[in-house]
């Protein structure tokens, strides 16, 4: 359960993000979507505790980020926009350290490795170095990061990004089961892939949350793509504000 | 303590995994060998001109202690001005770029411990390499007969001072994602430290006084003499914690930005 009230964060005199409030229930996939520089990757710092929000709260399982951080980053998996290995560890390794680092009990760390690399497909390169592995690999040794420790909070920034058309299909129905009993909050450039994955939508532009409904209703009788023009065009026509024309 | 644990043997295990640890062990035991050399073959030449001259009070006046063991941990001791901040250069950078940075904020653990981890990671190498220059002082006291309780305190000095050096470099490791940056500025402020002294003997009174007190190298020496004092080593410490401290508000404060 993630519950993000009033969020607002600058950056000096750069607002990236404001008054941003939406929820994701248990077992709800959100889909957070909106054009580069929405605010996307910074919501999501501040929801992991990496940053702290200018003001607003966010609560993880009814722990308060800013109050509660240790409680909450215990319950969540995280999933930076590059996944965050060390090249010169082997996937086994990195994945045991991350294990410690998340608190799993030292006699459950094998167990957690051996599901985490079966989860992932991971099973056959376990012993290589991480600086070895392809873009599509490293990836899911970033998920298996995220993963190790079983939380049932989820924050995936773009997991697709940089796979394979197959790689894509096998990480979309893994994030699937994963939603199963799990919220997950997921952002992303690719409409289909929310349609395909996603139970909710949120889009954000500009810093701000112009849609949040369930992908249902939105998708009654219209595209998402459509959805998500509309809602970006009325912001995009008036363009120049905010962030700046730096395109 | 388990974080730190856990943070410290990924350090560790990161500078012996790639050549870093063997390319600076191996840099700074050549030197340190060489330092070595040079001063025990002066020390003989020394020793042999005064034996020509058949003059037994001269020559009684020199040991091994004061014209050998003295100036080689002098010269260690600037060696690991150069060496430390090549281990503390990567501490934080490194991890900045290879976003890492962001596992181990989101993590389950204290800054506290995430900088205290990287520290002793790196100060176990500083140690390997300390107790390996050690071998010098073994050599002398199986060719010679040094004071081997002076040697020890000088010894103690050079770890105690690597450890600071090792504390200030961590610190400025933090501001910045750049080695290169990281690498210069932590060469800068070591230096600093180590020329501050000279100072305090043209500044007269109490800021003379202070200056003196603020020199690294005022109380190795003392060390170096075979003098452990209490307010040395509470002045290795402080610096110490001072640094580490510093570290953990540095980084905690790159959130607030």
């Amino acid at each position: 359960m993630i519950e993000v009230a009033n969020l607002s964060k600058r950056y000096g005199d750069l607002p990236a993000v404001r008054d941003v409030s939406f929820t994701a229930t248990d077992g709800q996939i959100l889909g957070f979507l909106g054009p580069n520089g929405a605010g996307k990757t910074t919501t999501m710092r501040i929801i992991t505790g990496f940053m702290p929000a200018t003001s607003g709260t966010v609560r993880v399982d009814g722990f308060d980020v800013f109050e509660q951080s240790t409680e909450v980053r215990r319950r969540i998996g995280y999933l930076p926009e590059n996944p965050p290995l060390y090249n010169d560890m082997s996937v086994a390794g990195f994945l045991r350290f991350v294990a410690r680092l998340k608190g799993v009990a030292r006699s459950e760390i094998a167990t957690a490795l051996d599901r985490v690399l079966e989860t992932c497909g991971l099973t056959g390169v376990r012993e290589r170095l991480l600086g070895h592995l392809s873009k599509g690999f490293r990836q899911r040794v970033g998920l298996a990061q995220a993963l190790i420790h079983d939380p049932p909070v989820l924050v995936l920034d773009e997991p697709t990004i940089g796979l394979d058309p197959r790689q894509i299909i096998d990480i979309r129905t893994l994030i699937k089961t994963l939603g199963a009993k799990r919220t997950v909050v997921l952002s992303t450039h690719i409409l289909p892939e929310v349609s395909q994955v996603c139970d909710k939508v949120v889009i954000i532009n500009d810093g701000r949350i112009v849609v949040e409904d369930q992908l249902a209703n939105l998708t009654r009788g219209r595209s998402l793509e459509e959805v998500f023009i509309a809602a970006i065009g009325r912001e995009a026509h008036d363009g120049g504000h905010g962030a700046g024309p730096e395109a | 303590m388990r974080n730190v644990l856990t943070i410290a043997g990924r350090e560790l295990r990161s500078y012996f995994s790639s050549p870093v640890a063997y390319v600076l062990i191996a840099a700074y035991l050549a030197l340190a060998g060489y330092f070595f050399f040079a001063l025990l073959t002066a020390f003989n030449q020394t020793l042999q001109i005064y034996s020509m001259m058949r003059n037994p009070e001269m020559l009684s006046r020199f040991n091994l202690n004061q014209m050998v063991v003295v100036p080689l941990l002098h010269n260690i001791s600037v060696l690991l001005i150069f060496i430390v901040p090549a281990i503390t250069m990567r501490m934080f950078p490194e991890e900045k770029r290879a976003g890492t940075y962001e596992l181990l904020l989101t993590s389950p653990v204290r800054v506290g411990e995430i900088v205290l981890g990287k520290f002793l990671g790196g100060l176990v190498l500083v140690l390997i390499m300390v107790v390996l220059s050690g071998m010098f002082g073994v050599l002398m006291i199986a060719y010679g007969n040094p004071e081997v309780p002076m040697m020890l305190a000088g010894y103690l000095g050079l770890a105690l001072m690597a450890s600071v050096f090792l504390a200030v470099g961590t610190l400025i490791s933090s501001f910045t994602d750049n080695v290169v940056i990281a690498y210069v500025g932590a060469l800068f402020a070591l230096l600093v430290l180590y020329t501050i002294g000279w100072l305090g003997e043209t500044v007269q009174g109490v800021a003379g006084g202070l200056v003196r007190y603020a020199s690294i190298t005022e109380h190795f020496s003392e060390m170096t003499k075979g003098i452990i004092d209490t307010k040395d080593v509470i002045y290795f410490a402080t610096l110490l914690v001072i640094g580490l401290f510093l570290t953990q508000r540095s980084v905690e404060s790159v959130r607030w930005r």
